[in-house]
């Protein structure tokens, strides 16, 4: 048969075609339009209403942004630039408020000559976080993380050096004690260290910082909590109730999980408590009531006490989190720790923690920036917090009266910097840490 | 072989036993922790005490019954300054309580239409949502109730703009559809009108609208009904296995005594007109209100359409595939299949979104509309001086609002809650 087929057909192809490109409208960007854009009424429909929608948009505060002006002293003077330039009504944006005024945005009223004491403490900040945060910093920098929180406070609020020393020292010695009487009973550690350690801090602290000081007289200019403002305000505020509301979150989601009757009552009711009003009613509680709590003639600083309701409202949010990571796993690894004869403390530090706390970074990290979100309503206790303390001071200045935009889209762009990094990086934890292979 | 151990020889209790056996330890730790708690609750009472009498007050409620002396612009309830402080209260948590339903009822509206539409395959459609979700989640709210406020107060023409210049036959400002006026001081929408209104009920509380009533109940009527008749064509389906057609009496039932009811009190909206410098006629939204409600539904309804995306996603593709193996249609599987599963995922964080948003509102701070915290932790508190009953009364006010709903969630979730073993 094949070999009588030379004669009976004229041409026979003995190389195979070399395959063609698809159709124009099967491939490359065109199919891409038609699979993304147009495919159907519906999504053409979409399409055009977007294009439309981006259009108004820009075609609006196109020319708004492209006349804006960097060198002025005052909106009216940047009206006037933008006036002469572009002829009249057209409209721009006044940077120049940006320029003039940066440093309280950033620093609040932090004395210029010192804002490297804040930069400094900005930039240690990632040294401290870094071997927490990613895998690639060398280990041994954790040694500088637990150091870092007495260092900021002693360079952004200046003063003696000893102060912020002999309160770490505090907590070494509440370390040491619980070492030692840890071998009769790891709450008994507990209870000892911490005895010891508020003791010291009552009692020790304040002579011992005077006496020291006038030995060795190390400090730096101090710097009060009035001059505080602006992002310099927000992060403290903001890294100060994450460092603190992580570990009071996750004793209130044990004792939420607790079998103890009594134990678990109180942690329900102090989080639901929190969790039931609005941050601002708590600040209120911070600005107005906590002189009332505290022994007659107490008065400490206010950053310090909305930092620590912020902390309060942080951890009742992490410890729900927490507790639903707590929930999620399975029976078998509580099982599994019993039966290996690990105590509470050692099944809970070695086996149930480190799983509970993994499914729970997105829910914490969520909160982290609900929280850092929320440092700007410390507006409302007349604390100069960035988005509205700064700004109203700013206007109230006759140069910068009236204007509004410029210092919002300023002011929202590093707020959506700051807090989608977050989220970004709990996003590349949540990778990181996923041990499942599916 | 077996031979049963003698029980070991009863001790008696040692004092060591409370902290060595774990049988009296946790209560050892119980009684420890209480009195801790107590002493600090009772250290706080007892400095309390002791500066309210250095300052010469005490702690009474009786400020509520005093007269308030203020106004308040937004009083849904009829109020006045002669009245007294407690009726200022209640006109504050009402305002609370309108301004986070709308909100709530606003932004599930677009968080589900944003969340749908961030999954749809138009590749447009979908990046412009995923930004208007990041851009509104990553920024805090204060910004966008000032962002709007700052809107209405600046960008927005005052109300004479509207008068039709008689030279160029034209206003320099137009309304939307012809009905809506954003203006400077206040934003003009269409109020509801009767012609032959059936008047209102006096009650102690606030005057209950007949009309409003007459159409509630109407509502109720007709939905009951429907009801019915839909449980008797199941029954019919039941027992033949053919389901009558009911679609046109459910459409006659639940539109015909409403159109009745409606017709027969004259109902008419009644537009914003200019008349001198004002917008008379229609209702005037003062601009505390439209930026705060406007703020909060923005925020809150990227954070719902996330939700309500995790939700869709979180039912997998099998559920779909085995609704179609099975003949169903797109839409009975949506409505049959997916929906059911998707609601058990979005129900419990949409609520918590709700409860947010109620809080939040207490952000009426920012732009001076008057709610709970703007009359009882605001003004009331300031002329009265009573900081800690108006802060304490507040806070629980606000609990017994976040409890009431997250007990209204429970509620629900043990209802649609897997049934497992």
């Amino acid at each position: 048969m094949s070999d009588t087929h030379a004669q009976s057909v004229a041409y026979v192809r003995d190389t195979m075609l070399d395959p063609k490109p698809a159709p124009a409208s099967q491939s490359g960007a065109i199919q891409w339009l038609r699979e993304n854009l147009f495919s159907g009424w519906l999504n053409t429909l979409l399409t055009i209403l977007g294009i439309l929608a981006i259009y108004g948009f820009f075609s609006h505060f196109y020319a708004w942004f492209l006349h804006g002006v960097w060198n002025a002293n005052s909106l009216a003077e940047c009206r006037q630039i933008i006036t002469t330039e572009y002829g009249d009504g057209a409209t721009g944006a006044c940077w120049g408020v940006i320029r003039d005024r940066w440093h309280q945005f950033i620093f609040g009223f932090y004395p210029p000559e010192l804002y490297w004491r804040p930069i400094l403490t900005f930039l240690l900040l990632f040294a401290a976080v870094g071997p927490v945060l990613f895998q690639w910093v060398p280990r041994k920098l954790i040694w500088f993380t637990p150091i870092y929180p007495f260092l900021a406070v002693w360079l952004l609020w200046g003063g003696s050096i000893w102060g912020p020393v002999l309160v770490a020292l505090g907590f070494v010695l509440a370390f040491v004690v619980f070492n030692y009487v840890a071998r009769f009973g790891t709450i008994g550690g507990f209870a000892a260290g911490a005895i010891v350690a508020i003791l010291f801090w009552l009692f020790g602290v304040s002579p011992l910082a005077g006496v020291l000081h006038a030995i060795i007289p190390l400090g730096i200019e101090p710097v009060e909590s009035a001059k505080f403002g602006g992002f310099l305000l927000a992060i403290t505020l903001g890294a100060g109730g994450i460092a603190m509301s992580l570990p009071l979150g996750v004793i209130l989601a044990l004792g939420r999980q607790s079998d103890m009757f009594l134990i678990r009552t109180f942690s329900v009711i102090f989080i639901e408590f929190i969790r039931g009003v609005p941050l601002i009613t708590l600040l209120f509680v911070a600005s107005l009531l906590l002189n009332y709590f505290l022994p007659p003639g107490t008065n400490f600083d206010i950053i310090l006490r909305v930092m620590i309701l912020v902390t309060m409202f942080a951890a009742a949010y992490i410890a729900e989190v927490i507790r639903g990571g707590l929930a999620a796993l399975p029976r078998g690894q509580y099982e599994a720790a019993d039966a290996l004869g690990l105590d509470y403390w050692k099944a809970q530090r070695l086996i149930i923690l480190p799983q509970a706390l993994k499914i729970s970074i997105p829910g914490i990290v969520s909160t982290f920036i609900g929280m850092f979100k929320d440092t700007t309503l410390v507006a409302f206790v007349g604390l100069f917090d960035p988005l509205k303390g700064i700004p109203d001071f700013i206007r109230a200045d006759f140069a910068w009266k009236g204007i509004y935009w410029e210092p919002f889209i300023f002011v929202g762009a590093i707020f959506f910097i700051l807090n989608f990094a977050m989220s970004r990086y709990s996003m590349y934890l949540e990778n990181r840490l996923k041990r499942d292979h599916r | 072989m077996t031979t049963a151990h003698d029980a070991p020889e009863s001790q008696g209790f040692r004092l060591s036993q409370l902290i060595y056996d774990t049988r009296y330890r946790s209560l050892t730790i119980q009684v420890v922790v209480f009195f801790i708690v107590m002493a600090f609750v009772g250290w706080l009472v007892d400095n309390t005490i002791q500066n309210l009498s250095a300052l010469g007050k005490d702690f009474n409620f009786s400020f509520l019954s005093q007269r308030a002396g203020y106004d308040i612009g937004n009083a849904i309830i009829p109020y006045n300054n002669d009245m007294t402080h407690g009726r200022a209260l209640l006109v504050g948590l009402i305002n609370t309580l309108w301004i986070s339903f709308l909100g709530c009822v606003a932004a599930t509206i677009l968080g589900i239409f944003v969340g749908v539409l961030r999954l749809s395959k138009n590749w447009l459609v979908g990046r412009l949502m995923t930004v208007y979700v990041e851009v509104f989640r990553n920024i805090p709210l204060l910004l966008w109730i000032l962002v709007a406020i700052a809107l209405l107060t600046e960008a927005a023409p005052s109300p004479n703009a509207y008068k039709i210049n008689p030279t160029t036959g034209e206003a320099s400002a137009s309304m939307l559809f012809d009905s809506i006026a954003f203006t400077n001081r206040y934003t003009a929408i269409p109020s509801i009108h009767f012609d032959r209104s059936l008047g209102s009920l006096d009650t102690a509380l606030a005057p209950i609208s007949l009309n409003f009533l007459a159409i509630v109940l109407v509502l109720i009527a007709s939905i009951w009904v429907n009801k019915r008749v839909l449980a008797s064509a199941a029954k019919i389906q039941e027992a033949t296995g053919v389901r009558p057609t009911t679609w046109w009496k459910s459409a006659l039932i639940l539109i015909v005594p409403m159109l009745a009811l409606l017709i027969a009190l004259g109902f008419n909206p009644d537009e914003p007109v200019l008349q001198g410098f004002n917008f008379k006629n229609g209702t005037n939204v003062s601009n505390s209100f439209v930026p705060l409600w406007l703020g909060l539904t923005l925020y809150t309804a990227a954070f719902i359409a996330e939700i309500v995306r995790a939700g869709i996603l979180a039912i997998s593709k099998g559920q779909t595939e085995a609704a179609y193996a099975l003949g169903l249609r797109p839409n009975r599987t949506m409505n049959l299949v997916i929906l059911p599963q998707a609601l058990r995922v979005i129900i419990p964080p949409l609520i918590s979104q709700y409860l947010n948003l109620t809080k939040n509102s207490s952000l009426a701070i920012a732009v001076g509309y008057l709610e709970l915290r703007g009359t009882l932790g605001g003004i009331t508190l300031n002329q009265t001086g009573r900081e800690l009953e108006a802060i304490s009364l507040m806070m629980l006010i606000y609990l017994a609002i976040s409890l009431s709903i997250s007990g209204a969630m429970n509620v629900y979730n043990n209802r649609v809650k897997l049934k497992e073993r």
